[in-house]
């Protein structure tokens, strides 16, 4: 499975003629159990592909929402241990939907290469996605996650000339992340429009599918995107939701997967 | 010397990629990619450039006040009781640290890229001070991140960055400590791509600003060579300077490199001591490698990877890191690390104010307070010289407060 699931996963909505709702939530946020609970529900709520965050002291290229739950994910005590936890009780209940782990670099350098990947791969988890690891710092990386049959998710930008392009899908795997605005998670609003070369761009020069994310907030932002891309993904409306769910007493899963399903609904809806 | 490519060294580090053996690196997020490629091709023909050199070393004559002297610390040799002790005085320098040294050389590296808006990160404030003043002189706007906690430890820096007429935008993120600071001017730089120039203050981060920091530093060195060379006649014995970043010392070091004889010695923040968990600074010492903010280094850390935010008194080298240039002569052995404590900071600060009539920064502090040992082991006869990397009266409030004394109305 792994990298093929990922392909399974597109195969299968490129049949459908539908784009994939990417949603992204951080491990151990507000708690580990918390965390589970939503995870384990994105599938039903309309998630073709989870990209699991796993927290980092210091993200350097996240806005103050994705900050903040790192924050509360280690506060609680959440160690990478519990991230591969979490990743296997997942896979237990779904054999179908890719999860792709997402962080920063340390904390894989901490377990070494070798180690994080066989790690990752028996857990379940399908793809990785370092923000800062750049091509030219990913080949020891990259030789591990081949071995261990899992994808280097990689991430293009509005920076991204053709030249270096060519550099950044060398290896590349699964799909390809298009951050649509230059700037940190959750901040500025990606725009459709300016996406839409971009993405053809991407897509040409990689052969894979490319979704875009890092600055889609609404329903009707992910649905123009979906209509350009391969894919769209939420991140930081998502995990606000959990953050807005704590003070009140009810299950922090609710508010938020509610939010999951309207985004994915207007995801899948946006070709028809 | 006017020019960075007349150095002699053998040893040629960083490479191409930017690492010294298993340090350095690009570990940066896509969106600066092709920044920083542009910064290290800019810098590469600066590098070449004798006009860019010249204005570097003009500047630091007339606007900073170089070279510095380099100094006979005769009644702390005396105190010791071993080799001549002189002291590189940095902290005469316009501004009062070291730190203007790059901020020169940086500024007038971003104004040849057109870049129109500087960020800086600071601790103390000492860096921040110099970007700022730098920016005031290039007329360029400035924004200065300050971890929150320090923007209250250091009151005196902030208004003084103020009245350059630098914008100090404090972090309240993390601890709100120098780390924290950093990433936030990261992020920003991220945000504003286009006309952002990032002005970091050690040699430290992703390539190629160790390499590029570490030379507009080398000029300490090579004026203590010749200078050094005037006064004794030969090579000293031994170099010593205080280790955050630690772009002062390897200004310091590096020239000395190549120089077999003269021996090389860090000293790192131990804080509360290097068996309290998370109460010291000491990277190399006390930490193990990984990476953080572009480059790998040694790391304060914990076992799961998990940056931890050390302690020192001195804000200046309260960071969990160093610099990957000292990571790598730390691992080959070319350089020794030691480390001090607050407490012995604290008695270094007070002994040097009394005995020489310099009070010198925290920072440097610590450097003082082992060079009694590297004195005593090099013997009568030999020379040690300090880099006296800044000068304390940033710091009279942070140690009158560790001496039980306040000051009331400031």
């Amino acid at each position: 499975m792994s990298i093929s699931r990922i392909d399974a996963r597109f195969a299968k909505l490129k049949a459908e003629n539908k784009a994939a709702f990417v949603a992204y939530i951080m491990a151990g946020d507000p708690d580990v159990e918390a965390s589970f609970e939503v995870l384990k529900g994105l599938p039903a709520a309309g998630a073709d592909i989870i990209e699991l965050g796993f927290p980092f002291s210091d993200p350097m290229a996240e806005g103050p929402t994705i900050q903040l739950a790192a924050e509360r994910s280690l506060k609680s005590g959440t160690k990478m241990a519990h991230v591969f936890e979490l990743v296997t009780r997942f896979r237990e209940l779904d054999k179908e939907t890719p999860l792709i782990l997402m962080g920063y670099m340390n904390p894989v350098e901490n377990m070494g290469y070798d180690g994080f990947a066989k790690t990752a791969s028996e857990a379940g988890a399908d793809g990785l996605i370092v923000v800062d690891c750049p091509p030219e710092e990913a080949d020891g990386l990259t030789d591990a996650l081949d071995a261990n049959d899992m994808a280097l998710i990689r991430l293009a930008t509005p920076t991204t000339d053709d030249n270096r392009l060519k550099t950044l899908v060398k290896r590349t795997k699964g799909f390809v992340y298009y951050v649509s605005v230059a700037g940190v998670t959750g901040v500025k609003s990606a725009n459709a429009d300016s996406v839409k070369d971009a993405v053809a761009r991407v897509q040409k020069a990689s052969g894979l599918p490319v979704v875009v994310g890092f600055g889609i907030k609404t329903p009707e932002a992910a649905a123009a995107i979906a209509r350009v891309a391969d894919g769209s993904v939420v991140g930081s409306v998502l995990v606000e939701e959990i953050k807005n769910s704590l003070p009140e007493k009810a299950p922090v899963n609710t508010k938020v997967l509610e939010t999951a399903a309207i985004l994915a609904q207007a995801v899948h809806s946006a070709r028809l | 010397m006017t020019n960075t490519s007349t150095l002699t060294n053998a040893y040629n580090l960083p490479d191409s990629k930017g690492r010294f053996g298993d340090f350095g690196g690009l570990y940066v997020p896509e969106t600066l990619m092709p920044l920083v490629l542009e910064l290290t091709q800019a810098w590469e023909d600066a590098k070449q450039d004798e006009a860019f050199w010249r204005e570097y070393h003009s500047l630091l004559k007339f606007f900073v006040g170089r070279p510095s002297p380099l100094y006979f610390a005769e009644r702390l040799t005396e105190h010791f009781g071993g080799a001549k002790i002189y002291f590189k005085r940095e902290e005469l320098n316009h501004t009062g640290a070291h730190k203007i040294n790059n901020c020169i050389g940086q500024i007038l590296l971003a104004k040849r890229m057109g870049r129109t808006r500087i960020i800086a990160e600071t601790g103390a404030g000492q860096h921040g001070v110099a970007s700022a003043t730098v920016c005031a002189r290039f007329d360029l706007p400035c924004v200065v991140y300050m971890g929150a906690l320090d923007v209250e430890r250091q009151k005196p820096n902030v208004f003084r960055m103020n009245l350059l007429g630098a914008t100090v935008n404090p972090v309240t993120a993390g601890n709100g400590t120098l780390k924290d600071a950093m990433n936030e001017a990261l992020r920003d730089w991220v945000t504003n791509v286009h006309d952002t120039y990032y002005m970091i203050g050690t040699a430290a981060g992703m390539h190629p600003y160790p390499e590029m920091v570490r030379d507009f530093q080398t000029v300490i060195g090579k004026e203590t060579k010749q200078q050094i060379m005037e006064l004794e006649g030969r090579l000293p014995d031994a170099v010593i300077a205080a280790v955050g970043g630690g772009s002062n010392a390897i200004g310091l070091f590096h020239p000395f490199i190549d120089d077999e004889g003269v021996k090389i010695v860090g000293v790192e923040a131990a804080g509360h001591g290097l068996d309290v968990y998370n109460g010291h600074a000491a990277s190399l010492n006390g930490g193990r490698p990984g990476v953080l903010h572009g480059n790998r280094t040694y790391l304060l850390q914990d076992d799961d990877g998990q940056i931890l935010e050390g302690h020192s008194i001195s804000a200046g080298l309260d960071y969990p890191g160093i610099g990957p240039e000292h990571a790598y002569l730390f691992d080959i052995g070319r350089a020794k690390y030691v480390t001090a404590t607050d407490q012995e900071a604290l008695e270094a600060f007070q002994l040097t104010s009394k005995l020489e009539g310099i009070i010198p920064a925290l920072e440097s502090s610590h450097a003082i307070a082992r060079v009694g040992d590297l004195a005593k082991e090099v013997g009568k006869g030999g020379i040690v010289v300090l880099n006296l990397s800044g000068r304390g009266d940033k710091d009279i409030f942070t140690v009158a407060n560790a001496l039980g004394q306040t000051m009331s109305g400031l």
